[in-house]
C-alpha cells in the first residue's frame, strides 16, 4: 500500500453523486446545429480554415491552432459550413467569440482517419504531433493543450494519472472509467511511452468510487505494467486539483509559481488519455465528450456522451430542463463552475457538467456580511493561504500585498467561500483582484514599450534634424569654395574688367536702366501668361453656360462669374499695353544717358 | 617625547580628546572608502515619476511627451494634469513625492472610462502622411500617396493624429475587451453592510431580479 500524503485544508461539501449515476450512459442525438467555437482551450485561439458554403465531413479539421500554445479545432458531425461568426461561448463573461456554425446533413460520415497499429514503431514527436494535430486539450476543467503538457523540458519520474473527480456532482470520469477501462490503460502506457517510461504511473481516484477503481485495477493487473499501480484517496475536496494531487502522491510541494513537471511530475486527466489514446490508435480527433447532466431541475439526471458544439439548450431539451425549478445554470460543478449566460453557447472541450439545481438543492446566496475574522477560510484553504488578509487586500485593491500573500497561488477552488459563515464570495474578489493585477502589468508592459517607442522616435526627429543642417553646410561650404575658386582663377587670368571710376554716375544709370529692362521683360511675360489662363477660363465658363441652360439660378452665377472673368483678363490686357509703351521710355532713358 | 607622554598622561582631558579623534578619523575613513566602493546609484526621481506616468505621450499636460512632464514635475509643476493617467496616477505621484493627492485639473481634459485606440477609415485616407509625423510612438504605417493604418497593439490613444488629418479619416474608438482580456469585477459594492431586516432582503430581490 502507498503512502498517502495529506493535504492542508480541504472540505467535505455533499457528494450529490448517485443522481447521475442511476441512468446508463447514453448518446445524444444531433441537434439542428453544431457550434464550434475556435477557443476551447487556453492559449491563442485557432484560426478558421473553411468558409461558409463549404462541406465538411466528421473529423474534418475546420480551424487550426497556429500558435505554440493553441488547439485544433474538427467538425463533429458531416455537413455544411453555414457561417463562422460571433456566437454566444460558454464563457463566465457570457460574451461573443468566433465560432464555426455547421448544419448537419444528417449522414454523419467520417472522413478518412489515420489509424497507427502499433505507436511504438513511431518516434515520440510524430506521435506528438498526432495528439497536436487531434486538438486534445486537458478535459478536466483547464484546457491546457495536452501536447505541449506531454514535452516537458526536465526528465519525467512519475506519471500521474487524475481520475480523482473530486467536486460534487460530476461523475463524468467515473463513468468514462468504468467503460473505457482497457482503453485507458493502453492510453497510459502511450503517455509512458511518450514521457521516456517514468519509474512510477499512478492512477488517482476517491475512494467514493469502488466501482471505477475495481473496473481500473482489474484493466491494470491485465496489462502486467508493475509500474502502474491505482491509489484510491480519502475522499476530499480539493483533492482533484494538479498541485493538491502531486503533493497528496508525492508529499513534495509544486513551488509556487512552478510547474509539477519541475519535480518531475506529469499529471493528466483520465478523459484527456482516453482522447490521446483514440488520436494516436484510430486517427480520431477530439469531437465528443462525456458530460454529466444533474441537478433537480432535470427529469432525466444521467451522463451522456455529447458532440463538441452541441448547443446547450439542446442539451437541456434532451433531458427535461424546467427552467422554473433551477436556481441557476452552470457549467462545471457547484464549487468551481460558473453560471451560465446563455444557454445557446455549445458545449466545449472543458464542459465535464451541466448542472442545473432546484431552489432547494443550491439557494441563492444570502447577502454577504462582515467578515468576522473567525478563521475558518484560512483552515479550509488547500494552499495554505491566508484568505481574510485576501480579501482585506482585494477590497483596498493592494496589489503589493496581494503579490505579497501570494494571491497568485489560489487555485480558486472556493473551498473558503463554502465554509465562509458571513457568505462573503470570496473567490469572486480573488479573481476579480488577479484579473486587475493582470491588467495592471499588461499596461505597464504596453507603457513600456511606448516609453521606447517614443525615445526613438524623439531620436530619430533629432537625426534627421542634425543631417538637415548638416547638408546645409555642407552646401555653404562648397558655394563659398567654388565662388573662391572664381575668384582666384579671374585674378590669375588678370583681365578683370576694372570699372571706370570717374563715371560712376553713368553706371548706376546703365545698371537701373538694365533692371528695369529686365523686369518690364519679366513682367510682361508674367502677363500674358495670366490674360491666357484668364481666356481660357472663360472660355470655359462660356462652354459651361451654353451646357447649362436649364436652371435659371445657376445660369446666373455663372453669368456673374463670366463678367468677372472678362473684367479681369481686360485689366490684364490694359497693363500689357501700358508696359508696352514703357520699354521703348527706358530705352530712350538708356540711350539718353549713353549721349 | 617624553614630554609629550607625561603631558597626555597628567592630563586626562588631552588623553580622551586624543582617543576620540583617532577613533573619529579612524572611522571616518572606513565610511569615506564604503561611501566610495560601495555606492549605489540611486534611482533619480524623474526616472521614478516617469514610471508612473502613462506613457500616452498626448502632451495634454502642455509637455511634449511624458518624460518632460516628469522633468517638469520634479522641478514643481503640478501633478495633475495628465487626464490619461486619471486620479489613479495622479495617487501615485502624490504617493511618491508624499504630498496631498490633488483632483485631475479639468483644464487639461477629462479622464476617459476606457482606453482609445486610433482608427483610419481607409477607403477615405488620402495618403497625406500628416497623421505619420503627428504620432509621437510612430505607431501609423504608410507612405505618401499610399493607404496609412494604425498598428492598433502600439497605439497610445494619445489623439494627435486626429486633428492634422485633412479629410477627417481617423477617429478614436473604445478598445473592445475580448474574451481573453475580460476579468471577474468585484462584487457590487462590498463595503456596503447586509441587509438583516427581513422585509429590506425581499426588497433587493425583488429589485435584483427586476
Amino acid at each position: 500500500m502507498r503512502k498517502i500524503w495529506e493535504i492542508p485544508g480541504g472540505i467535505h461539501p455533499p457528494e450529490h453523486k448517485a443522481q447521475s449515476l442511476c441512468n446508463p450512459l447514453a448518446d445524444l442525438p444531433l441537434p439542428a446545429q453544431i457550434v464550434l467555437p475556435v477557443s476551447q482551450h487556453l492559449g491563442a485561439p485557432a484560426e478558421p480554415i473553411v468558409e461558409v458554403g463549404d462541406q465538411v465531413l466528421k473529423g474534418e479539421l475546420v480551424a487550426m491552432g497556429k500558435q505554440a500554445i493553441s488547439a485544433n479545432v474538427h467538425a463533429s458531425t458531416s455537413g455544411k459550413v453555414v457561417a463562422i461568426e460571433q456566437r454566444p461561448l460558454p464563457h463566465p463573461s457570457g460574451m461573443d467569440g468566433l465560432c464555426v456554425v455547421i448544419e448537419p446533413d444528417g449522414e454523419d460520415r467520417w472522413a478518412a482517419l489515420q489509424a497507427c497499429e502499433d505507436y511504438n514503431t513511431l518516434e515520440p514527436a510524430a506521435l506528438l504531433e498526432k495528439i497536436q494535430a487531434a486538438g486534445i486539450a486537458g478535459m478536466g476543467g483547464a484546457g491546457f493543450p495536452t501536447s505541449v503538457k506531454l514535452a516537458p523540458r526536465n526528465p519525467i519520474k512519475t506519471l500521474i494519472i487524475n481520475g480523482t473527480e473530486c467536486e460534487p456532482y460530476i461523475t463524468a470520469d467515473d463513468v468514462l472509467m468504468r467503460h473505457h477501462a482497457a482503453d485507458i490503460v493502453q492510453g497510459i502506457q502511450l503517455l509512458s511511452h511518450l514521457l521516456g517510461e517514468p519509474e512510477e504511473i499512478l492512477v488517482a481516484i476517491e475512494n467514493n468510487k469502488p466501482e471505477a477503481i475495481e473496473t481500473m485495477k482489474a484493466a491494470v493487473s491485465e496489462c502486467g505494467d508493475a509500474r502502474m499501480e491505482v491509489v484510491p484517496l480519502p475522499t476530499k475536496y480539493p483533492s482533484g486539483g494538479e498541485k493538491q494531487l502531486v503533493q497528496i502522491l508525492t508529499g513534495q510541494e509544486v513551488p509556487s509559481g512552478g510547474l509539477p513537471a519541475q519535480l518531475g511530475v506529469v499529471c493528466q486527466n483520465v478523459a484527456t488519455v482516453l482522447a490521446a489514446w483514440r488520436a494516436v490508435r484510430f486517427g480520431e480527433p477530439l469531437i465528443e465528450r462525456i458530460t454529466t447532466v444533474t441537478g433537480e431541475a432535470f427529469s432525466d439526471q444521467r451522463n451522456v456522451r455529447v458532440r463538441l458544439g452541441t448547443p446547450i439548450e439542446f442539451v437541456l431539451e434532451q433531458h427535461g430542463y424546467d427552467g422554473k425549478r433551477a436556481s441557476r445554470l452552470v457549467m462545471g460543478g457547484p464549487m468551481m463552475g460558473f453560471s451560465i449566460v446563455n444557454a445557446e453557447a455549445p458545449v466545449i472541450k472543458t464542459t465535464n457538467c451541466l448542472l442545473a439545481p432546484s431552489l432547494e438543492e443550491a439557494p441563492s446566496p444570502g447577502p454577504a456580511q462582515a467578515c468576522i475574522r473567525c478563521g475558518m477560510c484560512a483552515e479550509a484553504c488547500p494552499s495554505s493561504l491566508l484568505p481574510q488578509q485576501l480579501y482585506w487586500y482585494s477590497r483596498a485593491q493592494d496589489e503589493e500585498k496581494l503579490k505579497a500573500h501570494n494571491l497568485f497561488d489560489c487555485i480558486e477552488c472556493g473551498a473558503c467561500s463554502y465554509v465562509c459563515p458571513s457568505q462573503i464570495p470570496l473567490v469572486q474578489f480573488y479573481r476579480a483582484a488577479k484579473g486587475e493585477i493582470r491588467r495592471h502589468d499588461a499596461e505597464k508592459k504596453h507603457a513600456d514599450r511606448a516609453r521606447q517607442r517614443f525615445e526613438f522616435h524623439k531620436q530619430r526627429i533629432e537625426e534627421e534634424k542634425a543631417a538637415r543642417a548638416r547638408a546645409r553646410e555642407e552646401a555653404q561650404e562648397k558655394a563659398r569654395q567654388r565662388a573662391q575658386e572664381k575668384a582666384a582663377a579671374e585674378a590669375a587670368t588678370g583681365d578683370k574688367p576694372v570699372a571706370p571710376k570717374a563715371d560712376k554716375a553713368k553706371l548706376v544709370a546703365d545698371a537701373l536702366a538694365k533692371a528695369k529692362q529686365a523686369g518690364g521683360a519679366d513682367q510682361r511675360e508674367r502677363l500674358e501668361r495670366k490674360l491666357l489662363a484668364a481666356d481660357d477660363r472663360l472660355a470655359k465658363l462660356k462652354q459651361k453656360e451654353s451646357e447649362l441652360a436649364d436652371s435659371p439660378e445657376q445660369l446666373e452665377a455663372l453669368r456673374a462669374r463670366i463678367k468677372e472673368a472678362e473684367l479681369a483678363s481686360q485689366a490684364i490686357r490694359n497693363k500689357l499695353a501700358a508696359l508696352e509703351s514703357a520699354p521703348s521710355n527706358a530705352q530712350a532713358g538708356q540711350s539718353k544717358v549713353a549721349d | 617625547m617624553e614630554f609629550l607622554t607625561d603631558f597626555i598622561l597628567q592630563r586626562s582631558v588631552a588623553e580622551a580628546v586624543l582617543a576620540l579623534v583617532g577613533l573619529a578619523a579612524a572611522f571616518g575613513a572606513v565610511l569615506g572608502f564604503a561611501s566610495v566602493r560601495f555606492k549605489v546609484e540611486a534611482d533619480p526621481i524623474v526616472d521614478q515619476i516617469d514610471n508612473l506616468l502613462p506613457q500616452t505621450q498626448c502632451g495634454q499636460c502642455g509637455h511634449p511627451g511624458c518624460r518632460p512632464y516628469a522633468e517638469a514635475i520634479s522641478s514643481g509643476e503640478a501633478i495633475n494634469k495628465c487626464p490619461p493617467g486619471g486620479q489613479a496616477t495622479i495617487n501615485a505621484l502624490a504617493k511618491l513625492l508624499d504630498v496631498e493627492a490633488p483632483t485631475l485639473d479639468e483644464e487639461h481634459g477629462q479622464e476617459s472610462e476606457l482606453p482609445n485606440v486610433a482608427y483610419i477609415r481607409e477607403d477615405e485616407c488620402i495618403g497625406c502622411t500628416k497623421c505619420i509625423q503627428a504620432c509621437p510612438v510612430d505607431a501609423i504605417l504608410g507612405a505618401a500617396q499610399q493607404m496609412h493604418t494604425v498598428i492598433a497593439d502600439e497605439c497610445t490613444g494619445c489623439d494627435l493624429c486626429v486633428e492634422p488629418c485633412p479629410v477627417d479619416c481617423i477617429e478614436m474608438r473604445p478598445v473592445q475587451v475580448t474574451v481573453a482580456e475580460w476579468s471577474w469585477k468585484l462584487p457590487a459594492d462590498p463595503g456596503k453592510p447586509a441587509n438583516l431586516i427581513a422585509s429590506d432582503r425581499d426588497d433587493e430581490r425583488s429589485g435584483a431580479a427586476a
